[in-house]
């Protein structure tokens, strides 16, 4: 397993590490010589008289003498034949007219550079017409990917070696087989030793010998290269060999198999990640409506301005957008959380038991708050960009890949559900909250200031839905009309998983999440969520205090 | 075999033939309330743990117990508000408590006075009682309901005997906590039901006050079956009736309050070991 | 008379059915009037008017539910939807030929979708009268089943309300589903006549208000009658203590689904006769802030009145109307303002403000 380079097109000219400037010189006086006593018009300068040799066979006009020079390339043993023959194969390789030097040609701001393909140096600009290419045909294009690709099967650099590998696989030559047996041995890296042992696979897969393809067929089984894949489907369509077509079809079944399940923990993991969103969303209001008994309807919006947050820190340090992002939590904590007080003391402590009233109040305030932002900073929504480390993909295998802002919006949900928690069951302030919501008054009797706990409660169920307003910048529009989304996913969260349960919301958020995910693909993710409405509306029916409810006698009354 | 032979066997009422509802109480065995075996749980608390209790007709029977020995929950069962875990529940021989909702329960002729004084705040005290009437209580019924003449009387009636003849048009919210107590009383008079679970009548009461509660509950006996739960060991003494004392569940002793007095075991109960 | 007894005791009723009268009489008057007079109302002003009073009629059943059922519904905007469906479903059946596309069956928007026959849940919505059914029957019955299942349960207070606004935005995404075969996002509009007479006349636009106000009066006196029965006093007797009416032998559950069954067709009838005069019908109806901002006039004029249900819709409106005029960054600003006060200041609304003068004078 490791991460996959983007794929960086093969560039010889910029990865040339400075050579001796001395030992060039020397070289090139001691090329100038050679030329001096040579009597062909030797067109092709470079120092290096094996090269030199090759590269005038590659300008003759007979295709078998450039294949003549080509072999004789990949034989001169210089550290950079196989860029040479990939410049070649791709035509990116140029010789200068006027002196016969090997370049890269390579665009700048001034016009196009001339730099050396062997040493490195850059010898200015030249108009391109003085750029001349090396003309290959086909049979020469084949052979040239094989003498570079074995060149680079060779080289000290894992990566490199990967890559060779991995291009092998789309042209695989019976042949091959005994070759990359023969690597595979000496190969160190697990990663090379696989994809080689894909390579083989497919080579024996083309074998001529029926008994050979079968035994190759139960040796790729639960492979899951999309080459290997490939061979095989070509195998069970169109093998002459009866007995090989069935069991390439039974192999292939088994693979699809596996890409199946791979699919469902695609699917899964989809579901968790939306379902991490949901718990984000829910679990300030898991506090605020389950512990306390208050419905704060401007819930949505007070994640909403924790999205504005992350965005209004973003543009304070435009340079350091990591950075921004990781301090925008403690930030949004503080800015919802406070928001969060005002409401209590200004609103809903003149209202507590009348639920229905509160329900108004708060979403009066969500009005407000929606026009404010609308007022202060824009109707529009606004950008806010993502960090280096919230891009990028796992890639487990070929065909599942996890995209590490939802495997980090699935851990980030975890540690705020363990800090809640922590926060509820081992601090003072948890105990308290506790104790105000389970028996007011003896809370009260036993010196608790419950008007204090009130307000803290209340702030710390908003500061996480800030908390969470991080987390959805990072994935969806920040908008004045963030919060109204997501309100109702939030209650549904709630009520579905228990009320004045904790536990109740994480399992209810990621089960929704991962229900949501399950039915997208064949209902469509509007009717999908449709249905998961639809399912919570029957649900409570059947189970009114959720999945988790709270029992006993306090309960009942 | 032996399973098949239990399916045919000639006594065997199968679940599903009987009736859940039936019309009509059959008090032909001269018991009006029967609860056997039953046992409820909340949380792994048993709150009723193996209780037998039975209520003849006409009796009048008071239920004491210190706190949490699972009084109001016994009152929650028998009225349908609490469905025990395990046990059966019969009024009269014929109809399954356990079967039938709040409203069946109630229209079947089991009223319930709770412990803290519930009356409809909003309503006057006049309304309180028309709406606690016996009578048909659907939906179209009530919404074409007319106060006939009789059912005017009999309402200034009970407000007599309840002493709110002055206050009939008052708010129910409006009145004193005692006030509350005998409106209860009052619509449970209204209901005119066959058994009465009364849940601690005398909170709140003056002396002169309980000594008409006492009065009124002891006419009520005879005609009606009632169940009395109540703290004030006075006001209990004073009803001079069975006595049943309920501890963690179950019925500790049964008898008369002398007897109940004396018993041992309720002794411990009450004054701690 | 029958409508003297319903009203006796309701000096706010009695003084409201009075003014709408009144309006009903001096409206076509005044339009009638040359466009020069002082006392000219314009058509548009008409129209307007009369999309108050369904707004009106919708809030007076929103208060039944709240005011008297306890049940804050924040669904009701769903049945005014839904009777507003069935009613554009018949207008858009009404344009016929004339549509963009000429096709005598299928509306616009199902020849834009390629649909070759009309679906069957549009059949019969040429005739008005089971338009005019369908106007009682669908929201109704989605009342009735909805209700069943929640009140069966004993869903109640909070709970019951997030439901109901799950239901709402549950129908809004599935209206704003292409496939459903409502018009999806821009819903249906366009319409030409009803009953044969053009909507775009002064005679029918007219006519149209006076359908409003007459509904609104019926609507209004139904709900007083019904409030005064037997029925009314359970109702609020389940209010505000539900277990004890049940253990005096009431059927909770019945009576709160026949009210709330009957609440949800006038909150239907409301919405038919909101979409001809606003010309169109469009899921975002459905969206929860409709249904909330419903509760706020109800809370705004004073709960558990009727007539203050009245005059919270019109006066919010009203409010709502010059706002977006005059100040459209502001409306909301006031209305979430509003929201706040009411519910902190005004528990019982303005209504209560005058009634408390009532019974301090009395």
């Amino acid at each position: 397993m490791q991460a996959r380079g983007t794929g960086a097109p093969y560039t010889g000219a910029t990865s040339n590490p400075k050579e001796d400037l001395t030992m060039l010189r020397f070289l090139v006086t001691l090329l100038l010589l050679c030329l001096a006593s040579a009597p062909i018009a030797a067109e092709i300068e470079t120092g290096d008289a094996a090269i030199d040799a090759a590269f005038a066979q590659l300008l003759d006009r007979n295709f078998d003498v450039k294949a003549q020079g080509v072999a004789a390339l990949a034989a001169s043993g210089h550290p950079k034949t196989g860029e040479l023959l990939r410049g070649i194969l791709e035509s990116e390789l140029r010789y200068l007219k006027e002196n016969g030097r090997l370049v890269w040609m390579q665009k700048r701001d001034d016009g196009e550079h001339a730099i050396d393909a062997l040493s490195g140096e850059d010898y200015g600009t030249y108009s391109s017409r003085k750029f001349k290419k090396f003309p290959i045909n086909n049979a020469m294009r084949g052979q040239l990917r094989a003498l570079a690709a074995e060149l680079e099967l060779h080289d000290a650099d894992p990566t490199v070696r990967l890559r060779a590998v991995n291009a092998m696989l789309d042209n695989v030559e019976p042949e091959h087989a005994a070759l990359f047996s023969g690597l595979l041995e000496k190969e160190q890296d697990a990663a090379v030793r696989e994809a080689m042992s894909s390579v083989i696979a497919l080579a024996r897969l083309s074998a001529t010998d029926p008994a050979e393809r079968r035994k190759a067929i139960d040796d790729v089984s639960g492979s899951l290269e999309p080459a290997v894949r490939n061979g095989l489907t070509r195998l069970a369509n169109s093998d002459p060999d009866k007995l090989v077509r069935a069991e390439a079809a039974a192999s292939l079944r088994k693979i699809e198999d596996k890409v199946r399940l791979y699919g469902h923990v695609e699917t899964l993991f989809f579901g968790l990640s939306a379902g991490s969103v949901l718990v984000l969303a829910a679990i300030g209001l898991a506090i605020t409506f389950g512990v306390m008994g208050v419905i704060n309807m401007a819930h949505g919006e007070l994640i909403m301005l924790g999205a504005y947050t992350t965005y209004l820190m973003q543009q304070l340090m435009p340079d350091m957008i990591g950075l921004s992002i990781v301090l925008s939590i403690p930030a949004a904590f503080i800015v919802s959380g406070l928001v969060g007080i005002a409401i209590e003391r200004g609103i809903i402590r003149f209202l507590y038991g009348r639920p229905l009233e509160t329900l108004l109040a708060t979403f009066g305030v969500s009005l407000v708050l929606q026009q404010l932002v609308r007022t202060a900073i824009s109707p529009q929504n606004v950008p806010v960009s993502n960090p280096e480390f919230l891009s990028g993909l796992w890639q487990i295998n070929s065909v599942l890949a996890l995209t590490y802002n939802r495997l980090y919006i699935f851990i980030f949900c975890l540690l705020v559900f363990a800090g809640l928690f922590f926060v509820l069951k081992h601090t003072r302030l948890g105990l308290q909250v506790r104790a105000v919501s389970q028996n007011r008054s003896m809370a009260r009797a036993m010196g608790v200031r419950s008007a204090r706990v009130d307000a803290l409660t209340f702030g710390l169920g908003s500061g996480i839905a800030g908390i969470a307003g991080v987390a959805l910048s990072q994935l969806t529009n920040v908008g004045p009309n963030l919060g109204q989304s997501y309100i109702v996913d939030s209650f549904m969260v709630v009520v579905f998983g228990g009320v004045g349960n904790l536990w109740g919301t994480l399992i209810g958020g990621l089960g929704l999440g991962i229900a949501n995910k399950i039915m997208e693909p064949w209902a469509g993710a509007v009717l999908a969520k449709i249905l998961v409405l639809v399912f919570i509306i029957l649900f409570i029916q059947k189970r009114p205090r959720g999945l988790f409810p709270q029992k006993g006698r306090a309960v009942e009354g | 075999m032996s399973a098949v032979q239990e399916f045919f066997r000639r006594d065997r009422v199968f679940d599903f033939m009987v009736p859940k509802v039936v019309d009509g109480l059959d008090l032909s065995h001269g018991t009006v309330l029967y609860m056997e075996d039953v046992s409820v749980a909340f949380d792994g608390f048993k709150a009723i743990n193996n209780l037998n209790f039975y209520v003849n007709a006409g009796e009048l029977r008071c239920l004491i117990g210190p706190n949490g020995a699972g009084k109001t929950t016994m009152m929650d069962i028998i009225t349908g508000k609490t469905r025990p875990d395990v046990g059966t529940c019969w009024f009269g021989s014929r109809m399954n408590l356990l079967q039938m909702s709040e409203p069946e329960i109630a229209q079947a002729g089991i009223g319930r006075k709770f412990q803290k004084p519930t009356v409809f705040e909003y309503h006057t005290v006049f309304e309180n009682l028309e709406l606690s009437m016996a009578g048909p209580k659907g939906v179209w019924r009530t919404l074409r309901a007319r106060l006939s003449t009789a059912e005017h009387e009999r309402i200034d009636e009970v407000l007599t005997l309840i002493g709110l003849g002055d206050e009939a048009k008052r708010i129910a919210g409006a009145l004193s906590h005692g006030q509350k107590q005998w409106l209860e009383i009052g619509m449970l008079l209204m209901q005119n039901p066959l058994l009465l679970l009364v849940d601690e009548p005398a909170a709140g009461m003056t002396h002169q006050e309980m000594d008409r509660t006492v009065e009124l509950l002891t006419s009520l006996a005879g005609e009606h079956s009632v169940v009395v739960v109540e703290h004030d060991m006075d006001f209990v003494r004073a009803l001079n009736s069975r006595v049943t004392v309920l501890h963690q569940g179950t019925v500790l002793a049964e008898g008369s309050m002398d007897q109940v007095q004396n018993d041992p075991k309720v002794v411990e109960v009450y004054l701690g070991e | 008379m029958f409508v003297f007894k319903i009203l006796k005791g309701d000096r706010g009723g009695q003084l409201f059915l009075l003014v709408l009268l009144a309006v009903m009489v001096a409206v076509p008057v005044m339009n009638s009037l040359p466009a020069d007079n002082p006392l000219y109302l314009s058509t548009y002003t008409v129209t307007l008017l009369g999309k108050y009073l369904t707004y009106a009629l919708l809030a007076v059943a929103v208060d039944l539910v709240w005011g008297y059922l306890g049940i804050l519904s924040l669904g009701h905007a769903a049945f005014f939807a839904l009777g507003g469906y069935a009613m554009g479903m018949y207008l858009m059946r009404q344009i016929g030929e004339r549509g963009v596309y000429g096709n005598p069956v299928l509306p616009d928007f199902m020849v834009f979708l390629n649909w070759q026959e009309l679906p069957w849940f549009w059949l019969g919505f040429d005739q008005f009268w089971f338009a005019a059914l369908m106007v009682f029957v669908v929201p109704g019955v989605l009342a009735f089943v909805f209700g069943w299942l929640a009140f069966r349960s004993r869903v109640t207070g909070v709970y019951l309300s997030i439901i109901t606004q799950a239901l709402t935005y549950a129908l809004m995404l599935a209206f704003f589903r292409n496939e459903m075969g409502f018009g999806g996002n821009n819903g249906l509009t366009d319409f030409k006549d009803i009953l044969g007479y053009s909507l775009q006349a002064d005679s029918t636009r007219i006519a149209l208000f006076l359908a409003s106000a007459a509904a609104l009066g019926l609507g209004y006196l139904a709900c007083r009658g019904l409030v005064k029965s037997r029925l009314g006093r359970v109702a609020v007797a389940i209010r505000d203590t539900e277990d004890r009416t049940r253990f005096i032998g009431y059927k909770v559950e019945h009576v709160k689904l026949a009210i709330f069954t009957f609440s949800a067709m006038l909150a239907g009838v409301a919405g038919a006769l909101y979409v001809p005069q606003v010309g169109i019908i469009n899921p975002g109806e459905f969206a929860p802030l409709n249904s909330i901002e419903v509760v706020i006039w109800v809370a705004m004029g004073g709960r558990a009145t009727l007539y203050g249900a009245v005059l919270g819709a019109i006066g919010v409106n009203y409010a709502k109307t010059w706002f977006t005029a005059a100040f459209p960054e502001v409306w909301l600003f006031a209305l979430g303002g509003l929201f706040v006060l009411v519910t902190l200041l005004l528990p019982r609304g303005i209504a209560g403000l005058w009634r408390r003068k009532e019974e301090s004078a009395s």
